[in-house]
């Protein structure tokens, strides 16, 4: 999991940042400005500054933000002058919007603030739907408007061209100034800001919902924040039944705010068209006497703090019932709350001021079970002192676990328990050791007591216990108060004099012991000291206290009489002290309950900490680890060597395991038996490992078994779904037949078990140890495993190549759905949920724990998918569309098919490793388009649907999709941010010493990239480099010589010229022609070869390349039943094949490759049929082991033509009926 | 760069030569040739010299053998110690081949316990894997296996076969991330120069700050005579497995990496050998 940022403010205004991946706080650059407040997501972070106004630090990414301008030229043909831009009075405008409406000329075109620069000038665009169009973009019709097309026809009189122009936001990692310019009335100064509703709708990208908060209680929603206008265009304000003083916008549709008068409001009505929502429903406070005074919610849920900083938790909240059911009293106090990703809470408590992070929060148990300090140093903090965050712990400052649950031992007691029930167990050869040693760890650590002495002696600063929004105002009463009192006790937790700064105007008010956001009740609000008190006092206190940056020049001048303070504080508040944080917004950062941070942990200043064995780093062991390594083989040597003659103590014998299983038998019917299974593993002849399984079975009562041999099996595929735990066993004659042997253990944990021993015992039959090599060669199956095989010589030699049904295949941990590498071991993959990942060296992972698993370079991956459900309706008269079919229809609620019945409730995630992380949510995205419910018509099922209704049609369906999320391990890193859909890397010899890896890819918008910085040693690169393309891509391929070819989302295809080692990204695109009638998906370009597959699973090779002419001529048509091609290093050909006929089975998804392949004859003549079905992806583009070449006859060519026709399907071989396996 | 896993099986498959020799007062039918075997560094004595005895007895009358034991230098060697643990105490720093003394009479009954078949080996061994997994995991760990599993701990070690058992023995080395360690670990430390069986207290592997405990804190605590001061030459060897680790090391990837297969770490503390 990439690392992602904790924003937060403290007392004086400083903007500071914590990653997941960090151990302090980094202090926000542009610390000339103060902060109020921020609201954080994954991408940006807003604020509000003392200045009032709104500041949008967007954080820098490899992806850049850019805007398409674009206008239209337009002309019409006169007999005079041929085509002029002199039109006719009723024409449109000679530059305009595409409709021709909006008079547009280039220069109307302005920057919309200064945070953008213009990347280039206009430039005519020359591309139509994906075709070129002649030189100067014209498009041509008959008459305004019309349908354009790109040739000149004796009737064409008008036409027109596109100019396009790119603008580029340029003010990223930096606080800039949202404009202000506004038409209407204008926002008064901003109090409090919110941002979420990414999840509303994810379409346009980037799309978020900001709220903010004015000074007057208004509230203003900011309209058009996408990807490409982050700054959003206008702000719209709300209309209220009240004044609001906080709000607070969840990721999905959630809006709550907190009224002046205490109640809340919930904002209803956001959806999809409508993210700012429609009206407001008030709930009360949670407690009947104290009013609310601050709110924050998630996804699902709501958490809230009453004026008396007790903190809320609010059941029942969900997307359908947004004001959820009730409240729930937590443990703690806190004088602000946040909810950030993946409903995780923090909160700012009242007595310390610090940070806190609710654990325990997952999907079933919302409301988390304890409060747990965030203690790491700032990085401005010169002198940390231990004795501020070990006080922490020592003070036992974790707050209990909530009231209303079970109660939580607390981690401190239970390990003191612990310690007294040892030595009680009597385990211990030396009774009097425990109390000894347990003395002496105690005084082993002197650190430690005196740590906690410091602790009790320094009086805990008195830190206002506040939840307005005006903590300014607050320290300085807060100032105020400590200065009179500074000899006392440290003060409880209700102390009057929080009031005298400001409440002097509130004499006679009841509420004297309520916090001083009373003190901003909405008649002092309004009135002449609302508007002023809050950063004034900022200035004043900074000069003052002499700590953080000097001030600016005070454009704000203090009107409010501020109070003076007593130079002697400083010593309280000095950064020697525990910062004291005013504000926190967890917005962007990716944590879950499963998290590990080392934020927690009082030492994190030091290194050390980690330094346990499976986290160390090399650089931090490596002295001791080295010794050992080295003393070990100095040892081996010194105690072995000379005596490698004498006879070994213990002979090696068989080892056996057995247990019990089902097996898919064999014969029909086919059906799950019960068996016995062994492993029996034994020394080969040449001291290599070796085995046999057994199958023992009964039949007709007489007792049976089946065998394989370990070193004939090709690969072990797990095949788990929710019902059984099921594995297929492969040797190459079952991959013939398409009838693997299946087995089925008793349990996950059994298969797991079975898997990870007998994949061991395979590797060691095969004396296959440690890393896939670099010239690997890597396919994936439909459920996202990852298998790698180590390629020979022989698997490329001609003419007589290793049939690839005798491949052997082992399985790496983690989950994606595509993979691409060269022989220089660089390696990447793309999840189902499109994150880039890179191979880090490893093996392992998954279930391969142990001896099979390196125990480096092996990460956490997730992946998420979606899960897709049918609700089918049929419309009658009386009625009109209802959940009542025909008798004869399909399911109501079904799969895609129509077959199967699927509801939401009954409906599982794939497997027992995935859970859901969503609800059902209607999927609007479906092809062939929806209407505004997520429905599309048709005249009766099954039929093509389309998202608008006729009268021809009776049935309609809507999709309901939800996510599902894998965790799982395995030798990946993320390469972060931005998604991909396809990737690939030149293919070149292991030899070749490349300055750079040529590494290109689409990202999931489509966007055209190229990798900068990738080299054996760094395979992640440094930063994506975008290249310019006028629409959207599906798939790219870089060949040996830099030939790049790429197809667009529409179909069309390009090459892209001039790329070579010194020009990565090359000059420009050069359109190719497709195969007649056929919209080209995915290309693959080898050492010379190109070849393409279409929608219509047809694999085409590309006639006629030279070098003078890489674009080549025409496209030959090769085979049919194609999904998928990759063509390697020495232009070999592997495909996925759609359909294989085996002599027991058809399998679906089947590596193919290409024999008879050869620098005369790149076409090849047949097609030979490895592992599958079930597979989805391979790559062969890291193999160039070539074969010594034999000049021999070509083989048995006319045989070749004939049993292998043009398609990978060939017919079956009846002879190969009979179960050939050894049963006996 | 080497992998951990390697330790694991160099500690595994560590041997040392021996040449066992028939203690000059037994009375043999004709001489005795000496025997010359590779022991398992992490075995026990007893358990790997069937064919030693097998090998003498071809030479003896029925009637002089009785329990067969072993003494190197005059001092009779404890079974119930593993072989590497006994070669690193009372032969480190000699010539190879070890040359043992095997003797069929006169068993030191004050120094040696009867070991009279495998299940005594056996029984010794699971017992030290639980008082291990006691410290580690309060037994919780050993106490979830089922019989079977203890029996592939144990075949394992019986037969030399490391795969077999680290498949389950792995399982004795987790412990959860966020504690940084075992709850205490099982070590014990040998003094070639005194009397006393073997040092073994309660030590945890990371410090009530986070920090991880090495091998020096242990010794500090432990036996700080072992530890070379500051302005001497150092008198003392700290030997894990033939080998010095440097006293940075954790203790806990010591624990995990360096134990015997009865999963305690066994330290002995040696006099540097003086030429």
């Amino acid at each position: 999991m990439p690392s992602s940022l904790l924003w937060a403010v403290d007392v004086y205004g400083r903007v500071y940042s914590l990653s997941t991946a960090g151990q302090q706080w980094e202090q926000c650059r542009d610390a000339h400005l103060e902060f109020k407040r921020v609201t954080a997501v994954r991408q940006c972070c807003w604020g509000i500054a003392c200045d009032h106004n709104i500041y949008l630090n967007v954080h820098a990414s490899d992806l850049p933000i850019r805007y398409q301008e674009e206008t239209y030229e337009n002309q019409r043909w006169n007999p005079v002058d041929g085509f002029s831009d002199r039109l006719l009075p009723s024409d449109r405008w000679q530059w305009s919007d595409i409709t021709g409406l909006q008079h547009q000329p280039l220069d109307s075109f302005q920057l919309p603030s200064e945070s953008w620069e213009w990347e280039a000038d206009w430039y005519a665009d020359e591309n139509i739907g994906g075709e070129p169009t002649d030189k100067g973009g014209w498009t041509y019709a008959i008459d305004f408007p019309a349908t354009y097309t790109k040739d000149k026809k004796w009737n064409s009189c008008v036409r027109r061209r596109r100019w396009l122009r790119y603008r580029r936001y340029k003010a990223r990692d930096t606080w800039a100034k949202i404009p202000s310019e506004q038409v209407g009335p204008l926002p008064d100064p901003f109090n409090d800001i919110s941002c979420g509703g990414w999840e509303v709708n994810e379409e346009p990208a980037g799309r978020l919902s900001l709220w903010a908060v004015s000074l007057q209680g208004k509230v203003w929603f900011r309209d058009g924040i996408r990807h490409d206008n982050p700054e959003g265009s206008v702000w719209e304000e709300v209309i209220l039944p009240g004044e609001v003083v906080q709000i607070s916008c969840g990721p999905a549709d959630l809006v709550w705010a907190v009224l002046w008068e205490g109640q809340l409001l919930v904002r209803e009505g956001i959806g999809r068209d409508c993210p700012k929502g429609t009206s407001w429903v008030v709930v009360d406070s949670p407690s009947p006497e104290v009013g609310a005074i601050h709110v924050a919610v998630g996804v699902n849920v709501v958490w809230a703090i009453t004026k008396d900083h007790k903190v809320w938790f609010r059941r029942g909240v969900n997307s359908h019932n947004p004001c959820g059911s009730g409240w729930i009293g937590m443990v703690g106090e806190m004088v602000m709350i946040n909810v950030g990703l993946n409903d995780q809470v923090w909160g700012i408590s009242c007595e310390d001021r610090a940070v806190y992070f609710r654990q325990g929060v997952t999907s079933s148990e919302l409301s988390g079970k304890t409060w747990k300090a965030v203690s790491v140093p700032r990085d401005t903090d010169r002198s940390h002192s231990s004795a501020s965050t070990g006080s922490m712990h020592s003070a036992g400052c974790f707050f209990g676990g909530e009231v209303r649950l079970q109660s939580q031992g607390s981690v401190l007691s239970d390990m003191d328990s612990d310690t007294e029930r040892a030595p009680a167990g009597g385990i211990l050869s030396d009774p009097g050791a425990p109390a000894a040693a347990a003395a002496a760890t105690a005084a082993a650590s002197p650190a430690i007591l005196a740590t906690s002495d410091v602790d009790v002696d320094v009086p805990k600063p008195r830190i206002p216990k506040v939840t307005s929004d005006s903590f300014i105002s607050e320290l300085v009463s807060d100032r105020e108060g400590q200065l009179g009192r500074r000899d006392g006790p440290p003060t409880g937790s209700s102390i009057p004099e929080e009031e005298v700064a400001l409440s002097s105007t509130e004499a006679g008010d009841a509420e004297v012991k309520s916090p001083p956001a009373l003190v901003l009740s909405p008649s002092q609000a309004s009135g002449l000291q609302g508007p002023q008190w809050s950063n004034v006092d900022l200035e004043e206190a900074q000069t003052h206290l002499a700590v953080g940056p000097p001030p600016e020049a005070a454009d704000t001048c203090s009107l409010s009489s501020v109070a003076t303070y007593h130079l002697g504080l400083e010593e309280l508040y000095g950064p020697d002290e525990h910062p004291l944080w005013a504000w926190v917004s967890g917005g962007g950062c990716d944590v879950d309950s499963h998290s590990q941070l080392n934020w927690f942990n009082s030492t994190a200043m030091n290194s050390s900490v980690q330094s346990m064995s499976l986290s160390i780093t090399p650089a931090q062991s490596a002295a001791w680890r080295k010794q050992i390594f080295e003393q070990l083989s100095e040892r081996s040597k010194r105690e072995m060597e000379n005596f490698r003659h004498y006879e070994q103590a213990i002979e090696q014998s068989v080892w056996v395991k057995k247990g019990s299983m089902q097996w898919w038998r064999d014969w029909k019917p086919n059906k799950w038996t019960d068996v016995r299974f062994a492993l029996e593993q034994f020394s080969g002849v040449e001291g290599n490992k070796d085995g046999i399984l057994f199958i023992y079975y009964t039949f007709n009562d007489e007792k049976k078994y089946l065998h394989a041999f370990v070193n004939e099996v090709t690969i072990l595929v797990p095949v788990l779904n929710d019902s059984k735990h099921t594995f297929a066993i492969y040797t190459a004659e079952r991959t013939k037949q398409r009838w693997p042997i299946r087995l089925a253990a008793p349990t996950e944990l059994e298969m797991h078990d079975w898997l990870a021993l007998l994949s061991v015992s395979c590797c060691d039959s095969r004396g296959i140890h440690g890393p896939p090599s670099k010239q690997a060669i890597w396919s994936i199956t439909c459920k996202g495993d990852i298998f790698v095989s180590e390629p020979t010589p022989e698997l490329e030699a001609s003419p007589y190549p290793m049939p690839c049904d005798q491949m052997f295949w082992r399985q790496v941990g983690g989950h994606l759905r595509m993979i691409e590498g060269n022989s220089l071991g660089v390696v990447w993959g793309i999840g189902y949920d499109h994150t880039a990942w890179v191979y880090t060296g490893g093996y392992g992972g998954g279930f391969f724990q142990g001896l099979a698993s390196s125990t480096d370079n092996i990460h956490t991956q997730t992946d998420v998918k979606s899960v897709y459900i049918y609700e089918n309706q049929r419309w009658n008269p009386v009625t009109g569309y209802t959940n009542k079919g025909l008798p004869t229809d399909r399911y109501m609620w079904s799969d895609a098919s129509g077959l199967h019945e699927c509801t939401k409730a009954n409906t599982k995630p794939p497997s027992p490793h995935w859970t859901w992380v969503s609800e059902w949510a209607i999927d609007y995205g479906v092809s062939g388009g929806t209407d505004k419910e997520g429905w599309q018509y048709a005249a009766d099922f099954p039929a093509s649907y389309y998202g608008h209704k006729t009268l021809k049609d009776f049935v309609r369906r809507r999709r309901w999709a939800r996510k599902c999320k894998l965790a799982t391990t395995g030798p990946w890193l993320e390469v972060p941010p931005i998604p991909l859909s396809d990737i690939t890397i030149l293919p070149c010899d292991p030899q070749s010493s490349l300055e750079q890896v040529p590494l290109w890819a689409i990202s999931n918008k489509g966007d055209v990239l190229c990798r900068l910085g990738v080299t054996p040693q760094t395979p992640a690169g440094t930063s994506w480099l975008h290249v310019g393309t006028d629409q959207p891509f599906k798939s790219i391929s870089i060949g040996a010589v830099h030939q790049v070819w790429a197809i667009a989302r529409d179909g069309s295809t390009f090459y892209r010229g001039s790329v070579s080692a010194q020009n990565l990204a090359g000059d420009c695109w050069y359109h190719i022609p497709p195969p007649a009638k056929q919209k080209l998906k995915q290309v693959s370009v080898g050492r010379t070869s190109v070849y393409a597959v279409d929608e219509n699973g047809n694999l085409w090779y590309r006639h006629g390349l030279t070098p003078s002419y890489p674009q080549g001529s025409t496209w030959e048509h090769i085979s049919n039943n194609v999904r998928k091609v990759s063509v390697g290093p020495l232009d070999q050909v592997w495909i996925i094949a759609d359909k294989v006929q085996g002599s027991h089975s058809l399998s679906c998804g089947t590596v193919c490759r290409r024999l008879g392949v050869q620098p005369m004859e790149p076409k090849g003549q047949s097609w030979d049929y490895g592992i599958g079905g079930g597979w989805d992806h391979i790559t062969v583009r890291a193999n160039c082991m070539e074969a010594q070449r034999i000049s021999m006859p070509a083989p048995h060519n006319g045989l070749a033509q004939q049993t292998a026709p043009r398609s990978p399907l060939p017919t079956r071989h009846q002879e190969d009926e009979i179960n050939g396996d050894a049963v006996g | 760069m080497a992998d951990d896993k390697d330790v694991l099986r160099d500690v595994w498959f560590g041997r040392i030569p021996t040449c066992f020799m028939l203690y000059q007062d037994e009375v043999t039918e004709r001489e005795a040739e000496p025997f010359y075997l590779l022991l398992p560094r992490v075995s026990y004595l007893t358990l790997v010299t069937d064919k030693v005895k097998k090998h003498f007895l071809k030479v003896m009358k029925q009637e002089d053998v009785e329990e067969m034991w072993f003494e190197y230098e005059g001092t009779p060697l404890k079974w119930h110690y593993p072989i590497g643990v006994l070669f690193d105490l009372h032969a480190s720093n000699t010539a190879l081949p070890w040359s043992v003394t095997v003797h069929f009479k006169s068993f030191p009954e004050r120094d040696l316990l009867h070991c009279p078949s495998n299940s005594v080996i056996e029984a010794h061994f699971m017992s030290g894997i639980k008082e291990a997994d006691a410290l580690k995991h309060k037994g919780q760990v050993i106490n979830d296996m089922q019989k079977k599993d203890h029996k592939q701990l144990w075949m394992g070690l019986q037969n030399d076969k490391f795969d077999q058992f680290w498949a389950m023995n792995r399982k004795l080395m987790e412990y959860p991330t966020e504690e940084g360690g075992f709850r205490y670990i099982p070590f014990r430390i040998y003094q070639a120069m005194s009397e006393r069986p073997f040092i073994q207290k309660l030590f945890r592997p990371v410090s009530p700050e986070g920090q991880p405990y090495t091998l020096g804190d242990l010794l500090k605590e432990m036996c700080p005579s072992a530890l070379p001061q500051d302005d001497e030459p150092k008198r003392y060897q700290v030997v894990i497995h033939g080998i010095e680790p440097m006293l940075e090391t954790p203790v806990q990837w010591l624990s995990e990496h360096l134990s015997h297969p009865d999963n305690f770490l066994h330290i002995s503390i040696i006099p540097v050998p003086s030429d």
